[in-house]
Formats: structure tokens, C-alpha cells, sequence
């Protein structure tokens, strides 16, 4: 498909809102983005912990099984659509099995996704089957391939991907190792479906602008303020992210000084009656109580304070997502720290005290640009021009490098648009 | 914390009486907004949680929301009230007939068990719906309630000691705010 975007600026300091609408924009980017050259997310390793362990997932729009081989232990990745007819093969979210059947026609599955039988192949009674010639193992569905990092798993279905570690860049592969440096302990799961297009919740991942503004509880019950030591570091390409900020560096003086004025946040205006939800020790080297690590096209890992979870994004269509969010803690956690990071899971997810709004206003965005024809945002927080790293958080510069890494997949970048 | 007790005493008449009328009321002050009302509902020591059936069926732990005192519960609606955004809508509560599971006596509770107040387990169905200000309605969660309720002597009134939402809705549209 030969697809044009008309850039009013070569910076992406201007997006034209079409692009969150349209459907064949979007079909586009299922093939030239998830089944393109990028690393996605799967899941994690911990998920799978037995031989024949499987997860389904979704990368961009296309079914996937991740699977713990029966025999081997090693992981596969392959699409869940029965090769016969199209039929999903695998149905349940989670499970074990030694093999995997299509309910239909009962066509049957290696735990690698190769496939391995298919009922009255050679006919009954010398009648009907299978053509002798019919290539099973060729008829196959289509395998990813797969990266693991320190446990956590990302499939590809290119051939010409970048090697994993080249992709992530050193920013990617040392975050995750931070995050990622001893055995993590599933808690569980949660599901938001927000009724916007993707690309907002991945822009909204790299906008540390908003998040002390629309999050007030932030600001309110001072979790994270933008006066903080912190700010926004992003690798070569400008394709990955990571807010992050450091507990407590700054001053309430400063604190309040900066918020003054501004409508709708304030600080010491209200009180938790409880605070244990906010009692933080920091627990990695680093001592960062906030650290979100973005990565292009669908992940992130994010901690605010003891709650750590990855987050997938999974596009449903031009105008929906869901956010698939799994929450961890690590193997060698007590008792008691497991109650807490359960506690501080408040904070996040769909009902989370800091992450709640966001919903709301991507909803907001997709409902009222849909009647757009020329119109764009206003992405100039941090600057315009060139993309690049912050010792801040008042910026929304990372949009502006998803943006750039967006066009040169599409193929749309503008004559000497910025990278 | 809790012991089941083994005999199985059914429910009197007026305790049946009070926890429907509980959970009636459990039910309309969260639709009516009537928030700090809906908390005076729950004993001084009391738990609130919110978890989906796709966490409970695998043995997972995670919480959608979890208040396990009164302060925190309070927390949870000023912030609904004066700090957090969500999408304006009202919400409406449909609660299905009550189910006695049975009693249990509170382990903390230094008393004979014959002067103890028994908790007594009950659960309920619910959907709740959601209607935004311009009168579009829509399923928004449906799940069950397991609550431990704790009786006046008399057993004309009750309290919630703990409340267990299982959402059978993992898949939380746009986002979570009120409470179930």
C-alpha cells in the first residue's frame, strides 16, 4: 500500500490526529510494526516455569502461544491459528499441555507449534485424505523468534531484526537487568480496555510531563513531584524511554513554589490517614523510587516505589487497547514484603491511585479528534528540533522520538525529519 | 485469621432480613454517591478488596484495590473525591439473593465462643452498570460478593466485617474508580 503522511513539521512537534483514526493506517502498522523488524513483549519466563507450560499473548494484533517445550524446556513462540483452517488452536489464557489440538478438524501441535498430525490423513479404507505429498512440517504456523532477557521473553516474526541486545540498546539491556537481576514471583494480572488508539497510551508512556499533572495524587500525597532529581533518558535510536526519579530530592518548599498557581494540583492540601501505602525503602542500588522503562513497540516495566509490574500494550483495533498488565515481586520477597507490594498495588493499574486518569484521557483524545481532517497536536514541551535526553521531566521530547522511529518503519519519514 | 465452625446453624429470620437489607444499602449508597455512608456500613475492623476470578482461578494474589482498615478505606474515597479523574458516569448496582455459606468466629476475639458475635459468610452476584452523562449505559463489571458480616446480638443489624469483590470483568473498561 503506497501511504502518505503529510508532516507539517520535520521534528514530529506536530502530529495530524488522522493517524490515531484510520483504519488502513493501522493495518499498516500490525504489518510493518508488530510483524515487522521490532522486538515485542511476550511475557515472562517465571510464567512458565514447568515443561509444557504455555501463555497466549498477543503481538499487535496476532494470536501468539509461548510455550515451554515438553520435551526440551527450551521456549517457542509460534501464531495460534490452526494451519488447516484458521481456527485458534489454543483457547485458554494459561495451562499445560503435552501437545496442542485444534478442536475442529483435531489437527495437532508440538509444543514448538510444529505441527504433527492431522486425523485420516492417509483416508479410511483407501479412500479420501490427504494429497501424499502434503508437507506437514512446511504447513506449519509461523514461528517467532524468540530473545530472553534476564527472563523476560520478546518474540520477533522478522528475520531482519536487529540482535536483541543492539535493539534494546545498552539503556534497554541495563534497565531490564536492573529490574530483572534475581528471580521475580508473579502476583497477578490486570486488564484495562481503554477505548483509544495505541499509539496514545505508547505516547503517553514517554510524556513525563503529564504524569504529575492528570496523576495529582503524585503531587497530592507527594509520591513524585517533577521537582525531583529525575528525568528522561532514551536509547540511540530514540525508539525506547525510561522516566525516572530519585526519592526524595527535593524540598517541600520547592515542591510547593513549583506546583503554585497551576489549576487543579496542590500540595499539603490533604493527608493519608494510613500511609503505609506510601512507605518506601528503597530497594535497588540506583535509589530510584520511580523508574518506567518504555520499550518500542508494546512493553513496559515500570516501579513506583515497592510496585513492580511489566505492562503490554495490545492493539484491538484503531480505536481500542488493552494495557495487559502482570505484577511481580521477587522469589526471595518475605512475607511481609509481599503484603506490601500487594498494598502498593493501589498504585497502579486500573484502579491505581497513579495511573487510573489515564484512561480517561485517551478516551478524551479519541473522542474528540475523530471528526479531524487536517488538525494535529502540539508536542513542544522540553523543545523542538532535535530529539534528546533530559535532566528533567517538564518534556514530552520522547513522543517526538516514538514518532520518529514510527515514520522510518511506515516508511513516511519527511525529508530530513529528525531521528 | 477466622475458624470455620463446624455445626451448621442456619441463619434467623431477622439476620437474614438484616444482611439483605445490607446489601440493598451497600449497593444503592454507592449509586446514590452517598460514599462515606456506604463505609459506615463496615465494622471499625474491616477489609475491602477488589480481585478478579482470572488472579483467584490461578492462585495469584494481586489486588485491584485493597483497604485493610477503615483509615484506608476512607483514603480511597477522598482521593475519589478531591484528587483523582475518571470518567463521569453514575453507577447502578443490580445484587442478586444472598447465599449463607456459614459462621466463623473471629481468632481475635479473647472471649468464650459462647459470648462471641458469630461473622457469618454470605455472598451475592452483581452486575453493575455504568450510564455517562449523556445516557449511554453499559455493562461495566459483574462478578460476586464474598462478605463476612457480623451481627448485632438481637441479629437486627449487621456489619461488614470483610468484602472480598470478585470481578469476574478482568478486562476493566477504561478504568476503576468508585468502588464495587
Amino acid at each position: 500500500m503506497s501511504f502518505q503522511v503529510h508532516w507539517e513539521r520535520d521534528d514530529y512537534s506536530r502530529i495530524p490526529f488522522h493517524l490515531y483514526h484510520d483504519p488502513a493506517v493501522y493495518a499498516l502498522e500490525m504489518e510493518r510494526i508488530f510483524r515487522g523488524p521490532c522486538w515485542s513483549y511476550l511475557c515472562m519466563e517465571a510464567e512458565l516455569p514447568r515443561l509444557g507450560d504455555f501463555r497466549t499473548t498477543w503481538v499487535g494484533d496476532t494470536p501468539v502461544v509461548v510455550s515451554r517445550d515438553a520435551q526440551s524446556g527450551a521456549i517457542h513462540a509460534f501464531v495460534n491459528r490452526c494451519s488447516h483452517r484458521g481456527a485458534m488452536i489454543v483457547r485458554k489464557t494459561h495451562g499445560n499441555a503435552p501437545e496442542h489440538v485444534c478442536i475442529y478438524h483435531r489437527w495437532c501441535y508440538r509444543t514448538d507449534g510444529e505441527l504433527t498430525g492431522i486425523p485420516f490423513r492417509r483416508g479410511l479404507k483407501g479412500e479420501g485424505g490427504m494429497p501424499a505429498d502434503f508437507d506437514m512440517a512446511a504447513a506449519s504456523p509461523q514461528r517467532l523468534r524468540i530473545a530472553n532477557v534476564n527472563g523476560l521473553l520478546f518474540g520477533t516474526f522478522s528475520a531482519a531484526s536487529e540482535p536483541i541486545e543492539q535493539y534494546l540498546g545498552e539503556f534497554g539491556m541495563g534497565m531490564i537487568q536492573r529490574f530483572f537481576h534475581k528471580p521475580v514471583r508473579i502476583l497477578g494480572y490486570s486488564r484495562q480496555l481503554i477505548g483509544g488508539n495505541w499509539k496514545l497510551y505508547a505516547e503517553n508512556l514517554r510524556d513525563t510531563y503529564h504524569a504529575s499533572l492528570l496523576h495529582e495524587f503524585f503531587v497530592t500525597y507527594g509520591v513524585d513531584r517533577a521537582t525531583q532529581k529525575g528525568g528522561v533518558k532514551m536509547d540511540a535510536r530514540h525508539r525506547h524511554n525510561m522516566n525516572h526519579a530519585y526519592t526524595a530530592t527535593d524540598t517541600q518548599e520547592e515542591a510547593r513554589a513549583a506546583y503554585a498557581g497551576n489549576a487543579g494540583v496542590a500540595l499539603d492540601r490533604m493527608r493519608l490517614r494510613d500511609t503505609k501505602l506510601l512507605q518506601h525503602t528503597p530497594e535497588f542500588d540506583d535509589r530510584m523510587n520511580l523508574a518506567a522503562p518504555t520499550f518500542f513497540p508494546n512493553a513496559l516495566v515500570v516501579q513506583i516505589n515497592h510496585s513492580l509490574a511489566t505492562r503490554q500494550i495490545r492493539p484491538k483495533g484503531v480505536d481500542a487497547l488493552e494495557v495487559f498488565q502482570t505484577v511481580f515481586g521477587y522469589a526471595d520477597d518475605s512475607d511481609e514484603l509481599t503484603r506490601h507490594r500487594l498494598i502498593s498495588a493501589n498504585l497502579v493499574g486500573p484502579a491505581g491511585f497513579v495511573s487510573m486518569e489515564d484512561g480517561e484521557a485517551i478516551e478524551l483524545i479519541q473522542k474528540a479528534t475523530a471528526s479531524t481532517t487536517d488538525e494535529t497536536n502540539i508536542i513542544e514541551m522540553g523543545g523542538r528540533g532535535a530529539i534528546t535526553d533530559q535532566a528533567h521531566r517538564v518534556t514530552e521530547t520522547p513522543v517526538r522520538g516514538f514518532w520518529s522511529y514510527w515514520a522510518e518503519l511506515m516508511g513516511v519519514e519527511p525529508p530530513g525529519g529528525v531521528r | 485469621m477466622n475458624h470455620p465452625l463446624s455445626s451448621s446453624v442456619p441463619p434467623s429470620p431477622e439476620l437474614r432480613a438484616a444482611a439483605s437489607d445490607l446489601m440493598a444499602e451497600y449497593g444503592l449508597r454507592i449509586d446514590e454517591d452517598r460514599l462515606e455512608d456506604w463505609i459506615d456500613l463496615f465494622d471499625q475492623i474491616c477489609d475491602y478488596k477488589v480481585v478478579t476470578r482470572e488472579n483467584i482461578e490461578q492462585g495469584l494474589p494481586n489486588v485491584l484495590i485493597w483497604c485493610d482498615n477503615q483509615d484506608m478505606l476512607r483514603d480511597r474515597i477522598a482521593s475519589y473525591r478531591d484528587v483523582n479523574e475518571y470518567n463521569l458516569h453514575w453507577g447502578r448496582h443490580v445484587i442478586g439473593p444472598l447465599r449463607f455459606c456459614g459462621r466463623v468466629y473471629a481468632a481475635d476475639q479473647a472471649l468464650a465462643r459462647a459470648d462471641r458475635a458469630p461473622i457469618w459468610v454470605i455472598e451475592a452476584a452483581y452486575s453493575l452498570y455504568q450510564t455517562d452523562l449523556e445516557g449511554a449505559s453499559r455493562l461495566f463489571s459483574v462478578g460476586r460478593y464474598r462478605a463476612e458480616i457480623i451481627a448485632s446480638p438481637a441479629g437486627t443489624l449487621a456489619r461488614i466485617r470483610s468484602m472480598l469483590v470478585i470481578a469476574d470483568t478482568a478486562l476493566i473498561p477504561t478504568l476503576l474508580a468508585a468502588p464495587i
